[in-house]
């Protein structure tokens, strides 16, 4: 599996982005806090925080005794830069500038 | 940008296929800096880390606290490119260099400290995407980002 392949693949359940989406709130927080935020058992998490880490999206650095969780957010902005931004040329933007303002009016 | 409140530590992780030598090359001479830094001349001298400008403005100056090339660098932090984020506290920026297998190096950047510098935290943490994707374009395909 390619470092693109582990991203999309982690990237492709809803858990795992909550977990994204809760440290780009705040970052650095430890898997208990992870862990009381999801209806999942601490095994469940941590297998979830593991792919995660094992894509690159997550790092964890030690902070004391503690693991903290730290969003990584190159991985993303890698397959930004070769898979999304070659494909936002003007026409495409314009079409979907179009497509919003035709569904905020309609 | 979004609206998230920027964060006070920040890590940045990525694997750039070129040697633990090279990376430190390009983080520290201005010959690779201005390739990918904003166009910056980043020179290391006398224990003091210097940004300049295409211009030769200074953009920062800030005191180089660890320098173990080509494993370790850590430097202070203060934007001296814009007179909002002059006036905040200084922060920290650690880069850490590892060798992996395949030739391939990791390489993470946490900035830290940003308690006090709450503007520059939000204005880094684009920076330092387009930066090390940059970094990372230059060192694997010898172009830089875009070029």
């Amino acid at each position: 599996m390619t470092d693109d392949d582990r991203v999309f693949k982690a990237l492709a359940d809803p858990t795992r982005r909550f977990l994204l989406d809760r440290l780009h709130e705040r970052d650095g927080r430890t898997l208990s806090e992870l862990e009381s935020e999801l209806e999942m058992t601490r095994f469940g998490v941590m297998k979830h925080l593991r792919l995660l880490e094992d894509a690159g999206l997550v790092v964890t650095r030690r902070s004391g005794r503690e693991k903290l969780h730290y969003l990584n957010p190159m991985p993303i902005r890698l397959i930004h830069d070769r898979w999304i931004d070659k494909y936002r040329e003007r026409y495409v933007s314009a079409l979907a500038d179009l497509k919003n303002e035709l569904e905020e009016t309609g | 940008m979004t609206t998230m409140t920027a964060q006070t530590t920040q890590v940045y992780q990525l694997f750039i296929k070129a040697t633990p030598d090279r990376v430190w090359e390009a983080i520290t001479r201005p010959e690779f800096t201005t390739r990918y830094f904003f166009a910056s001349r980043i020179e290391m001298e006398d224990g003091r880390r210097r940004a300049y400008g295409p211009k030769g403005e200074l953009w920062g100056d800030s005191a180089i606290l660890e320098e173990d090339p080509p494993r370790r660098l850590v430097h202070e932090w203060q934007g001296l490119y814009d007179p909002e984020l002059a006036a905040e506290e200084t922060s920290r920026v650690t880069w850490e260099i590892e060798p992996q297998d395949d030739g391939v190096t990791k390489l993470t950047l946490v900035h830290d400290q940003l308690e006090g510098a709450p503007k520059t935290a939000e204005s880094v943490a684009g920076g330092w995407m387009f930066v090390l994707s940059g970094l990372k374009t230059l060192l694997e395909t010898g172009e830089p980002l875009g070029g």
